[in-house]
């Protein structure tokens, strides 16, 4: 039975943007609304798991993964603003609207090649990599762990926001990027681009979900593992505990540098809003919720405590903060294995 | 008693100006006269430098100056447009005359205002004529700031006059200024007289050395006021975080909480004129006792549980930090309250070099470093201190001593917690009162701490000084978003050296 659980969900969760194609007013339609917004929470849910990798299993709490997240989301806006060309509102062939009204003459060098999708995409994984080696190597080569780490990831976070919000930095300031128009010939904004869109996501999702779910279960996993739970022992023993911890940061960064890639074109904009400190922290208590140091958790705590925030906010926005006080309160003090802990007990 | 000395005072100014008064009486008289006889009557009160004269001159230059019955003069209202032959009509050259006689006029005005605006106009004549009117002003002016206008305007006609050694002597009290405006004077007298150059690069090199120690004195102001702000937020996370290692992620709420309080405090007191001056020497033990209540509670309610483990500490104490910066919000609104100042904290305080701070900053500065103080003497001179450093040092042997440990644990975080409360008094004063004042500082207290040394009070000091100062002294030619991001690359470059920060615990305490 259990074998088909995780296929069947996929397989449901796959068959929403087919719903949506149905004729209006269809008993079990799925209206654009939903398709858009769970294609978010699948974007969430690779965040999820990318932060789990991190945290549940080699015990990195970083509290800046939205950072990587928004890297992610901006490299790919850069190629969407490129795409617009020449029908933004000043009409400049080459440059976006927001470089006109700043007075650019010309393309700035980092803006070089963004007109290539897959240097975009390139550039999507490889900015939030690079990132993470530089902080990573710089932080675990100290040997600063546990909060402390925590804190560093989030001042860096933190930084890149108030480097973001700055016009002359060449992304746009505090508007960031909007108004896309199209993405590899295929014009956004119409159901057919969404559903693409929601199963690039979907594919993406289960695609880092087997990658996690082999490399835990390597001895590199349980290596991992045994440095959450006692690092000076591993190093003892003779690993490079550097290296393992360095590599899966990397590797999660660029996770979450994919997720923000596809949340970007379904979502519509990017702004420096969300390299905000706020949202990396959301991101650790889906973890948390759904139980760290599993994967299934990761992605069932993005999609449970995204279902409660859309849900609530429809509704109480006032209540939303509170709620999600109180889970980072409830769940350490009540659930500290998350639901899937409570579940399997 | 009041009528006895102005009458006295009367006395003694007609003893004093008889000949003057007469002499008065005959020029305004002059004014009704021919066109030529008023000309000569304008510069002549003029250069009397009566403020009676002030009057009657903008009068006739509004033709607002009527002829009266038996010689004499009289004003029509002001904004008034009288007509008639008795209007008293002037030519170009009464219109020239007139000119120049108010703005001297001006000059001794009893309105500080008017003194200072023609100071201005005289400065930018720089005519040599003015010096003698500039310097029997001078004499009787005694509002610092025009003092300084008109010493302006002085050396500026001095160095319009033909004799050089007055010359000389104005570029010698330009010189002596630390004033933009007189070094832009002086470089522009350079072009017209060899002679003076090199007195001239003299003094434009003496007034660019003033400016340059201003300028330095004022960045250095600005960040020990920035350093003191960071210092307050700080001192509580040393104790909580420094001391006891449990990270509170809720401290920058607990700064708001204080700030907020103040508001209460102030708004309570508003009815009582006996009280309201003192609402906010009231606040500081106000804020004090409400945010250690609230963090002892948190203690004792929640992070008890959670002791050993960090990371689900921080989790949860951004859960209370959430929970309680939105109930602010609900309660108070998203809007910002205002604190006002009482009035001793208000304005400007002059120190020399022209080097000005605002009162309030001076203010928070010194309550900072008694903030400090007081920790540092909780810390070490009393029982609670001792108790809280014990527990410390050796959990379990503390209690074998009979210390109840649990206790010294509630009472340490609420002693950090209340040190936030009185972070929040401070900020008040400088910052909106919103409900998300805390986030703006929590990230940079947090950095003091670590750069500064995990509990070590004088590396919090240190720390707090050395980010602040360096945050000031980037933000000129970085821009203050990417002096913060420098400061913050640099904290993180800076622990790559020495991972437990500037001043780190040695010995026993170092081991945990």
């Amino acid at each position: 039975m259990r074998r088909f659980l995780l296929p069947g969900i996929v397989a449901l969760l796959a068959l929403l943007p087919l719903l949506n194609l149905l004729p209006e007013g269809h008993p079990i339609r799925v209206s654009d609304f939903v398709v858009s917004v769970a294609g978010k929470w699948l974007c969430y849910a690779i965040l999820a798991l990318a932060l789990d990798l991190a945290w549940g299993y080699a015990g990195i709490l970083s509290l800046g993964h939205g950072a990587f997240f928004a890297l992610g989301g901006y490299a790919i806006g850069m190629h969407l603003m490129r795409l617009i060309g020449p029908r933004g509102t000043y009409g400049h062939p080459v440059l976006p609207d927001f470089m006109v009204f700043l007075g650019y003459q010309e393309l700035p060098w980092f803006w070089w090649g963004f007109g290539h999708f897959p240097f975009a995409l390139l550039m999507a994984l490889l900015v939030p990599g690079l990132l993470a080696f530089a902080v990573g190597y710089l932080a675990f080569r100290s040997r600063i762990t546990g909060v402390y780490l925590s804190i560093i990831t989030q001042a860096m976070t933190y930084a890149l926001m108030l480097a973001f919000f700055r016009n002359d930095m060449g992304f746009g300031g505090n508007n960031g990027f909007t108004d896309f128009k199209e993405l590899v010939g295929m014009p956004l904004n119409t159901p057919f681009a969404r559903s693409v869109l929601y199963f690039a996501a979907l594919a993406a999702l289960v695609g880092c979900f087997l990658l996690s779910a082999a490399m835990t279960r390597t001895k590199f996993g349980r290596v991992l593992a045994a440095i959450r739970d006692a690092e000076s022992r591993v190093r003892f023993l003779g690993y490079d505990t550097l290296r393992h911890k360095l590599f899966v940061f990397v590797l999660s960064a660029m996770m979450a540098g994919l997720a923000g890639a596809l949340y970007v074109p379904l979502v519509g904009i990017i702004n420096p809003g969300e390299f905000s400190p706020a949202n990396s922290i959301e991101a650790v208590v889906w973890v948390a919720f759904g139980g760290r140091g599993t994967l299934v958790g990761a992605v069932l705590g993005a999609f449970s405590v995204n279902a409660l925030k859309t849900w609530l906010t429809s509704f109480a926005p006032d209540l939303w903060l509170i709620v999600l006080g109180v889970l980072f309160i409830a769940v350490p003090l009540l659930m500290p294995r998350g639901l899937v802990g409570m579940l399997r007990r | 008693m009041n009528r006895l000395i102005r009458w006295l005072l009367l006395l003694l100014l007609l003893a004093a100006l008889p000949a003057r008064a007469q002499d008065f009486d005959a020029l305004v008289s002059g004014l009704a006269g021919g066109f030529a006889q008023q000309a000569e009557a304008v510069e002549r009160l003029g250069s009397l430098g009566d403020p009676r004269a002030l009057p009657l001159l903008r009068a006739l230059s509004e033709s607002r100056l009527m002829r009266a019955e038996g010689g004499g003069v009289r004003v029509a209202p002001n904004g008034a447009t009288p007509s008639g032959p008795e209007v008293i009509r002037i030519n170009n050259r009464v219109r020239v005359a007139l000119r120049g006689a108010l703005g001297r006029l001006q000059l001794v005005s009893p309105d500080p205002a008017e003194r200072l605006v023609a100071a201005d106009g005289l400065l930018r004549a720089r005519s040599a004529e003015d010096i003698p009117l500039l310097e029997t002003a001078l004499a009787r002016e005694s509002v610092p700031r025009i003092r300084d206008r008109m010493d302006l305007a002085l050396g500026a006609a001095r160095l319009g006059s033909s004799d050089p050694a007055v010359r000389r002597e104005g570029v010698a009290a330009l010189g002596a200024t630390a004033s933009p405006e007189a070094r832009a004077v002086l470089l522009s007298a350079l072009g017209t007289d060899e002679e003076l150059a090199p007195a001239v690069d003299a003094a434009v090199a003496a007034i660019d050395r003033r400016l340059a120690l201003r300028h330095a004195a004022e960045t250095a102001f600005q960040g020990l006021s920035l350093g003191s702000v960071l210092l307050l937020a700080a001192l509580g996370l040393a104790v909580t975080f420094g001391v006891m290692g449990v990270i509170n992620m809720a401290h920058g709420e607990f700064v708001m909480l204080g700030a907020y309080t103040t508001v209460v405090v102030q708004e309570a007191l508003r009815a009582s004129p006996t009280l309201a001056p003192w609402s906010l020497p009231l606040a500081i033990p106000a804020a004090f006792l409400v945010t250690a209540a609230v963090g002892a509670a948190m203690e004792r309610g929640l992070i008890r549980h959670l002791y050993g483990r960090p990371l689900e500490t921080l989790l949860l104490t951004f859960g209370v930090g959430m929970v309680l910066q939105q109930v602010v919000r609900l309660v108070f609104g998203a809007q910002n309250r205002e604190v006002i100042s009482p009035p001793w904290m208000q304005g400007t305080l002059a120190l020399p070099f022209d080097v000005t701070v605002t009162q309030n900053r001076a203010w928070i500065i010194l309550f900072s470093l008694a903030v400090l103080a007081c920790t540092f003497a909780a810390m070490r001179l009393t029982r609670f201190g001792l108790e809280m450093r014990a527990v410390v040092q050796n959990r379990r042997i503390a209690a074998t001593m009979g210390i109840r440990t649990g206790r010294v644990d509630a009472l340490t975080f609420a002693f950090g917690s209340g040190i936030a409360g009185l972070a929040g008094v401070a900020l008040s004063q400088i910052d909106n009162v919103s409900p998300n004042l805390g986030t703006g500082y929590i990230i940079d207290s947090f950095m003091v701490v670590v750069f500064g040394g995990v509990g070590s009070l004088l590396g919090t000091l240190i720390g707090a000084f050395t980010l602040g100062v360096m945050n000031k002294l980037l933000e000129p030619w970085a821009g203050a978003v990417l002096a913060k991001v420098a400061v913050l690359v640099g904290i993180m470059l800076f622990i790559q050296r020495r991972p437990k920060g500037l001043f780190a615990l040695k010995g026993r305490a170092a081991e945990s």
